[in-house]
């Protein structure tokens, strides 16, 4: 097992209260698994990402577990975090951009990162040239400043860097958003490459794109409001849906193929719910084609043969047409 | 009919505007009513400067953008509010499109006292109305309301129902949706359709494949600035001829089958094909390979 989460809480600061933001989230990644976290805008994804490497001064521990190879991370603690970012866990943030110093060539930023965690810069060059290779980029980009770079460029440098020491964990948020297909293409592939030479032991993507999950994630686990909806290797979970939200949102996807003169697609009706405040039962009630008064009661969260899922009125395993579905809205 | 003829924009770029930079190069095509033309590109293919062109935020280097026979170029004062009164657009970040310090709805009452100042309240009121049903809003939600109190899809709703409010005959949608989230983003597409069998005439701008063959009658793959394959869209989805054109529909993400696995160097490859043509060499010329469908010799 190499990252356990249990009943993790985080919150935001703001005058009006306490943004419920991650409300207990529990779950697990093994070696060498890529899992995609996917969900709406507000849903938390990208508060649990942060979360388990540093919570900015917005945000506040107010309670859970993670546990990375054994060793409880002392997330509340951001000084005694120190000793795990970059080597244990590690990030790509979504702008590549802001994550590079304007004014250092490339090289050099690195030379002085790789110091203040007290490694040597000359140890891991040959490391370093080797891996750039590996995504295409030749050693010369050491000597460029981050403005001479295109986006994919830069996104994979980060990525490069990111994972130089090898950490357990590696936590990709939205790396792939801001990007054009192509590049896309490539930027995600070199996600699976490096968890396949081990450079990673596990990964996690955030991302709302559920195709790009799709095509390099192992398990797919969607968020709603703060809590987990559902959880399933990432064939089954597009195949077969169980969550109501998880189905209403793999339908309203068009894909290459599919015309509105033909077929009409439909998004979900209605919008999330305030986490200011947040309704008791199901958060997904409001906008549920299938809510009944069960739902008024929080769902528990249940895991059987590697597939877990919060909702009362959840699709048996072999699912029905998601059509079935759509006809009852 | 809206009309582009060998449109060109070239920027000057670098210290005090030294160089060039080829931004659209002889770009021809036209919207008929009633017709979605998707343009479609990755960053720096020009797309979003041809939408700008056409709704005159920007002016051509050379050739000419002619609505209903006039070359809009030309229009001045009347005229031009003549021209918005039928053209009308709409951009990627529904946020930044609006002043944060007022109430959304003050877009309507700036349309109602720029073009319609002899209108009562009552029925502009009522016409207010309309325009949000017919943009699927219910007027209690999104009336009297900051932005900041509304979601994306309802403000990039009320901009689509501000256009509604003149008589516009065609709109440019350029990323509209790509702020969105999945589960309205599809909405507003199909509100798009909406307009379109109203008769309305759309340029829909995006860098998403799936996204344009959903709801578009005519493609066009667009790369620096310049057209590399253009048709009907079944034709141009269904047998792209361009190799650029192929290689960008095996690179969008599908759900239900994977990518080809070749390794990072495959993938590498189309991003060097799609950076690899020099701009500000000529635009290559179209050929005929079948009844409405154009491609460029690569």
């Amino acid at each position: 097992m190499s990252l356990h989460v249990e009943d993790l809480r985080v919150y935001y600061r703001t005058l009006a209260g306490d943004v419920k933001a991650l409300d207990g989230v529990s779950f697990d990644v093994a070696d060498g698994e890529i899992m995609g976290l996917a969900g709406e805008s507000g849903c938390g994804k990208s508060t649990l990402g942060k979360g388990l490497i540093r919570l900015d001064g917005r945000m506040r521990y107010v309670g859970g577990h993670v546990v990375l190879d054994g060793e409880e991370l002392p997330i509340w603690d951001d000084a005694a975090m120190n000793d795990f970012r970059f080597r244990h866990v590690s990030i790509v943030p979504q702008y590549a951009m802001s994550a590079l110093n304007p004014t250092r060539k490339i090289g050099r930023m690195i030379h002085e990162l790789l110091r203040t965690r007290g490694a040597s810069g000359n140890g891991v060059q040959q490391e370093l040239e080797r891996r750039l290779e590996l995504v295409g980029l030749g050693p010369d980009v050491l000597g460029l400043y981050p403005i001479e770079l295109s986006g994919g460029m830069k996104q994979r440098v980060v990525m490069v860097i990111s994972t130089l020491l090898d950490p357990s964990l590696l936590i990709a948020d939205e790396i792939t958003s801001a990007l054009d297909v192509s590049t896309q293409k490539a930027v995600a592939q070199t996600l699976v490459e490096f968890r396949d030479r081990g450079f990673v032991k596990s990964t996690i993507v955030i991302t709302h794109d559920i195709a790009v999950l799709f095509q390099v994630a192992d398990t797919i686990l969607v968020m709603y409001a703060g809590k987990l909806a559902e959880k399933a290797p990432a064939e089954e979970i597009v195949s077969s849906p169980r969550h109501p939200y998880t189905r209403l949102l793999i339908s309203s996807l068009p894909e290459v193929g599919v015309r509105h003169a033909e077929q009409e697609l439909h998004g979900i009706p209605g919008r999330p719910p305030s986490l200011l405040d947040p309704p008791t039962g199901c958060r997904f009630r409001d906008r549920c084609p299938l809510a009944t008064d069960r739902c008024l009661q929080e769902p528990p969260w249940v895991e059987e043969d590697g597939r877990g899922i919060a909702c009362w009125e959840a699709a048996p395993v072999a699912p029905a047409a998601p059509s079935v579905l759509v006809e009852a809205r | 009919m809206l009309r582009l003829e060998h449109v060109s924009k070239t920027y000057r770029v670098g210290a005090f505007g030294r160089s060039k930079l080829a931004a659209v190069r002889d770009i021809s095509f036209d919207v008929q009513p009633g017709e979605v033309v998707s343009l479609i590109g990755e960053s720096g293919s020009g797309k979003s400067t041809i939408g700008r062109m056409v709704l005159r935020l920007l002016k051509p280097t050379s050739g000419s953008i002619v609505c209903d026979d006039a070359e809009i170029s030309r229009l001045r004062r009347d005229a031009l509010k003549e021209y918005y009164r039928h053209v009308q657009g709409v951009f990627q970040d529904p946020f930044s499109s609006y002043n944060p310090i007022f109430k959304a709805d003050r877009i309507f009452g700036m349309i109602h006292a720029e073009f319609f100042p002899r209108v009562g309240a009552d029925e502009w009121n009522q016409r207010v109305r309309d325009a949000l049903e017919s943009v699927a809003l219910n007027p209690g939600d999104v009336l009297r309301k900051y932005p900041h109190q509304l979601s994306g899809g309802q403000l990039q709703r009320l901009l689509v129902a501000r256009a509604l409010l003149l008589e516009i005959r065609y709109f440019v949608a350029d990323e509209i949706i790509s702020m969105l989230d999945a589960s309205t983003r599809i909405d507003v597409l199909n509100l798009l359709a909406d307009l379109k069998s109203r008769g309305l005439g759309i340029l829909f701008i995006t860098h998403d494949l799936s996204l344009g063959n959903y709801i578009s009658d005519t493609t066009i793959i667009l790369r620096h600035g310049s057209i590399v394959e253009m048709g009907e869209t079944e034709k141009v989805f269904g047998d792209a001829r361009h190799p650029y054109t192929k290689d960008l529909l095996a690179s969008v993400p599908l759900v239900h089958k994977k990518w080809r696995t070749n390794g990072t160097g495959g993938a590498d490859a189309v991003a060097a094909a799609a950076n690899g043509a020099a701009p500000g060499t000529a635009a290559p010329e179209l050929f005929l390979v079948e009844e409405g469908h154009l491609v460029a010799a690569s």
